[in-house]
């Protein structure tokens, strides 16, 4: 297993302009970007649609690349997206999954068939093109590159230690430093996007 | 009621498609229903629009935030069924991400007279009332311009509007 704040720092060597969507990564994130108006932490927003989001923000912007860390249990939630993207087939979407086999924000319940789910597999019989599963972080540093190299949309699942929260909602650390709305609009001004 | 009052009261699928394309729609992110065939037939055949099939209704809501994020266009069309199964959807991603989009809903079990016993009519106006949605009701193509006051609401308001769709059973089956 990996540390999700060290195989972020990994990637955000690889980042370039593309939207980050850190999805439950989030929290560690906001301290590791270095473009923050390309970063769309919407925490959040309703479990299982983050891929959703994902997929209709590559659909409006086909020519920005749109990276997603999603997270086992919202993938559990919403598995039919991956069926929509696969057949929309955005070629500039890169779909990560972190995988912590569990429900961390509410105390780490494990999450249905917790250790014997090989989610590259479901991926690819969605109809991904290309999928692949990493548990550790070296070889997920040395492969990023070629996974980045290729068109999308691809699925790579990471498996990472759970950050488990057991505080009441109120007394964890606040790490959302905009609003969700702040941050979408950070993003078209950015990109000058008329909304 | 004769049959030619019953013709002429149709909502047909050529006035809803042309009202999407007046509203400049770029996205339709959809569900079908087993009466939506020759809407789906017209909206494929229109290439200004892009159809994004989703399998459950609640994801038609975050695909929608996400292409309205990017500047887009979209329109969710959905059965009152999916409407409801999408609750939290609606809540987090369109109303908590201030989207403006418009949602047809096919309204399952509208009567108009009579006494309805489609639990998915019956529950349709409450459930959007207990989420402060507003909505317009269109039975037919006379209704049809209330599609477009739905869109402007919805840019008004930055919030989702709702379409009830209630001549599901034979308008855009023809």
């Amino acid at each position: 297993m990996m540390y999700t704040a060290d195989m972020l720092k990994v990637f955000n060597e690889h980042r370039g302009d593309a939207i980050v969507i850190p999805g439950r990564g989030g929290i560690f994130w906001v301290d590791i970007s270095k473009r923050v108006n390309l970063d769309l932490p919407l925490g959040d927003p309703a479990m299982g649609g983050h891929g959703a989001f994902a997929l209709g923000l590559a659909l409006a912007l086909p020519e920005r690349r749109v990276v997603l860390f999603d997270s086992e249990g919202d993938v559990q939630m919403g598995m039919s997206i991956l069926l929509s993207v696969a057949e929309q087939r955005p070629a500039n979407f890169y779909h990560f999954m972190l995988d912590n086999e569990c429900y961390a924000t509410t105390g780490g319940q494990p999450v249905p068939n917790a250790k014997n789910v090989a989610y590259e597999a479901i991926a690819r019989g969605a109809g991904y093109p290309r999928a692949f599963a990493f548990s550790e972080l070296d070889a997920f540093g040395k492969a990023l590159p070629g996974i980045l190299a290729e068109p999308g949309p691809v699925f790579t699942a990471l498996k990472v230690h759970p950050n488990i929260q057991n505080q009441p909602i109120g007394q964890r650390r606040r790490w959302m430093t905009r609003t969700r709305d702040q941050a979408i609009l950070d993003m078209q001004r950015e990109l000058r996007i008329a909304a | 009621m004769n049959d030619a009052v019953v013709t002429t009261a149709q909502l047909s699928p050529e006035v809803v498609l042309n009202e999407l394309k007046k509203q400049k729609v770029t996205h339709v992110v959809w569900l079908p229903d087993s009466e939506t065939n020759w809407l789906y037939l017209l909206m494929k055949a229109e290439p200004s629009l892009h159809l994004v099939a989703v399998a459950r209704e609640g994801l038609a809501c975050s695909t929608a935030a996400g292409l309205a994020a990017g500047g887009k266009t979209p329109v969710i069309l959905i059965q009152n069924t999916g409407l409801m199964e999408s609750g939290d959807s609606i809540r987090g991603w369109l109303l908590g991400l201030s989207v403006p989009v418009v949602m047809m809903v096919g309204l399952r079990g509208w009567t108009r007279h009579g006494v309805t016993t489609d639990t998915a009519a019956v529950y349709t106006e409450p459930f959007l009332n207990a989420f402060g949605l507003k909505y317009y009701i269109v039975e037919s193509d006379a209704d049809a311009n209330r599609i477009g006051v739905a869109f402007e609401e919805a840019r008004k308001s930055k919030r989702p509007v709702v379409v009830l769709v209630a001549d599901e059973f034979h308008g855009f089956n023809r």
